[in-house]
């Protein structure tokens, strides 16, 4: 056996556990976690088939970015994970059709001219062949226009976000040293003129009263 | 690695450029000021808009210039439509400032958002590949989203905005499925290339036709044609004013140009099949939009029905443009439905003018009623409005008048008599709620009888507006021309 069918088995094997894992684990945090050595295990059967480009994306990407926010969000939420779990294995009929009918289609695909093993290039590239550096070639030259049109579509995605979220809340309560500093004696104290003496109103007469 | 790299030639983008800079630079200056100095960023988006004007002029030369591997075109009919573009914009921008000012809106991030979406609409009106006419769309559509729901403590606005993107996203993903379709079919997405392939005859017709279907609904639903017609009053009536008046007038006319680039420049071989699908489009929105119109009792969605129809009308010339193998009739009818949508954005813009005109701080005039007595109140200002409602019914000698002429002409010369016919007698129907808003501002005694605030650059610019339609119905022939001259060089 070859040392690359072997780590390609060795790998393949840890993600499928890591896949199972993912399903059954019963905390939350556990799941996404093996989420994610399923993320890094795909990565390397990619590393195999000689895409390095998608491998580190997926890497930086999902793995660096979407995972952790992920983690995030399940470690705030306060999830009741029995009740999750309640009646768990009662989907299990639905689930298993729906397994089986995506293992047929892919046989179905698979089993076709079109991709079978025979059909896919299957050629090997030369040394020193980089697809990020053939990905960057394109993007940079022929398809600039549009990269450039994409960054700025992310930039208004931003702009709207920012604009659409960031709020000052009305009750908030904070102080403005710049005008605490700036206030005038004028803008605080009002003098009000008042007679020094003031004469008291003549009593009301008490009635007595009879009894 | 790349010795055979020939850097794309940036001239012809120059506007594209300059623009996205400016928007950049608006955005950290603005980041700077406080509310009393945001005057500072409206100055700066007006040079933004001015200077692009000028540079767009400038380098006008009539040549049909490609660049960026084919996926920008640069040539008459982008500059005439991007000179008219800048134009609607920097009107939409002088009209709604005051009423933004007065509800606390003119933020820093409305300008920008406004400057962003006309980048995408130049990106729109300069693409030559189904690529850049995606992403212009969607930078157009997203800015446009943000902005419905500018006013965030408005739960119509809201609403709006919410209705406007599910919508939008996903009249974007017709579009883009009836695209890869064509992309299926040629193995390209350059509209050069598409056509081509379509010519020589190699691609296989019933997927393109299939994906036809797709890029038509795309399209009319970026236009509002009925049965994609659902989000237009909605959105009309939610959104703020100002926002309702940028919608309603310039991505018109972004929305023309990639119709005219993906049907007449790249599927033209297909044009029975798409005329047949525009022919249904036209009959259906100047039917439901001059019928529906009547009903409404606010003023923003008797608009927004209105411009259902209008669109129904350029509609009917863009479907006019091929007899059976004849393509004699093709530039009559593409200009003439150019001529139709630059009318229709000067009417339109003048037609939200005067609502926002009406409208003051804590008050908005958007029913019919807030029209009532206006000719007591202000009779040059009711004038105004008459001479937009005329020119929208089509009452000869203003500009709406000419336009539909030329369109039932263009229909009439393709053979197209009976939707003519059809066409005419709907906007009689039309006329109907048009002069009601005649017969409100000079028959009845006015409701609100506050006087008329606004900023003299308004009043002058919105009286400017009257003249034009005004004028452009005594002097059609210069317009007329012109679009014909910018398609005959660009075609």
């Amino acid at each position: 056996m070859e040392f690359k069918t072997f780590v390609f088995y060795v790998v393949a094997a840890i993600l499928v556990f890591a896949a199972l894992r993912t399903i059954t684990a019963r905390n939350p945090v556990h799941a996404a976690l093996f989420l994610v050595l399923a993320f890094f295990s795909m990565a390397a059967i990619w590393m195999l088939l000689q895409a390095e480009f998608l491998a580190i994306i997926l890497i930086m990407v999902y793995v660096g970015a979407v995972m952790v926010l992920f983690l995030f969000v399940v470690m705030m939420l306060d999830i009741d994970i029995e009740r999750l779990r309640h009646r768990f294995w009662s989907y299990l009929p639905l689930g298993a059709m729906i397994g089986l009918l995506m293992v047929a289609e892919m046989a179905l695909v698979l089993s076709g001219t079109y991709f079978s093993a025979a059909a896919l290039p299957g050629q090997t590239m030369p040394e020193g062949y980089s697809n990020t550096k053939e990905l960057a070639r394109l993007l940079y030259t022929d398809f600039v226009y549009p990269f450039e049109l994409a960054s700025v579509i992310l930039l208004v995605g931003v702009i709207a976000a920012v604009m659409l979220t960031l709020r000052q809340r009305k009750d908030t309560k904070y102080q403005n040293p710049s005008e605490q500093l700036a206030v005038k004696r004028n803008d605080r104290v009002r003098l009000v003129k008042m007679a020094t003496e003031k004469d008291l109103p003549a009593e009301p007469e008490v009635k007595e009263g009879g009894q | 690695m790349l010795k055979n790299f020939v850097p794309p030639d940036l001239f012809p983008a120059m506007p594209e450029i300059f623009l996205v800079l400016m928007a950049c630079v608006i955005l950290l200056v603005d980041a700077f000021l406080g509310r009393t100095q945001r005057w500072i960023t409206a100055a700066l988006t007006m040079v933004a808009l001015v200077g692009c004007a000028l540079i767009t002029y400038q380098t006008m030369d009539g040549q049909v210039v490609l660049t960026f591997s084919n996926m920008f075109v640069d040539d008459l009919l982008a500059d005439l439509l991007k000179l008219m573009l800048y134009l609607s914009v920097i009107v939409a921008l002088i009209y709604s400032r005051d009423y933004l000012v007065a509800r606390q809106l003119d933020k820093g991030e409305y300008y920008v958002l406004v400057l962003f979406a006309t980048v995408g609409m130049m990106v729109m009106i300069s693409a030559s590949h189904f690529l850049t006419i995606y992403l212009g769309l969607e930078l157009l559509s997203l800015s446009l989203y943000a902005l419905v729901a500018i006013d965030r403590d408005s739960p119509r606005a809201t609403e709006a905005a919410m209705k406007y993107f599910v919508l939008g996203a996903l009249a974007s993903g017709l579009l883009l499925y009836g695209m890869s379709m064509v992309y299926g079919a040629t193995g390209t997405l350059e509209i050069g290339g598409v056509a081509q392939a379509l010519h020589l005859g190699v691609a296989n017709k019933t997927v393109l036709v299939f994906g036809l279907v797709f890029i038509v609904s795309g399209i009319a639903f970026k236009l509002g044609a009925v049965p994609f017609h659902m989000w237009v009053p909605d959105v009309y009536q939610g959104a703020p004013t100002p926002i309702t008046l940028l919608i309603a007038s310039a991505p018109k006319l972004a929305a023309f140009a990639i119709a005219m680039r993906m049907l007449v420049y790249g599927l033209f071989e297909l044009a029975e099949h798409w005329q047949t699908m525009l022919m249904i489009l036209a009959v259906l929105s100047i039917a439901l939009g001059n019928l529906a119109a009547i009903a409404q009792t606010n003023i923003k969605r008797m608009l927004a029905y209105s411009t259902i129809s209008h669109m129904g009308f350029m509609l009917l010339a863009l479907m006019s443009g091929v007899v059976g193998e004849d393509k004699h009739f093709a530039l009559n009818a593409y200009s003439s439905a150019m001529y139709y949508i630059v009318a229709y954005v000067i009417m339109s813009l003048g037609a939200f003018g005067m609502i926002l005109l009406l409208s003051r701080a804590g008050y908005e005039a958007e029913h019919l009623d807030d029209f009532k007595g206006l000719n007591q109140r202000s009779p040059w200002f009711a004038a105004v409005m008459l001479a937009i409602m005329f020119s929208m019914a089509g009452v000869p000698f203003f500009v709406g008048f000419f336009a539909k002429f030329s369109v039932l002409l263009a229909a009439i010369d393709a053979g197209h008599i009976a939707v003519a016919v059809f066409a005419v007698m709907f906007s009689l129907i039309g006329a109907f709620y048009y002069l009601r808003v005649v017969k409100l501002m000079y028959f009845d005694a006015p409701v609100d009888n506050a006087p008329i605030q606004a900023s003299l650059d308004m009043r002058f610019l919105l009286s400017l507006n009257g003249a034009a339609v005004a004028l452009l119905g005594i002097f059609p022939d210069t317009l007329i021309s012109l679009c014909t001259f910018a398609l005959m060089r660009s075609l």
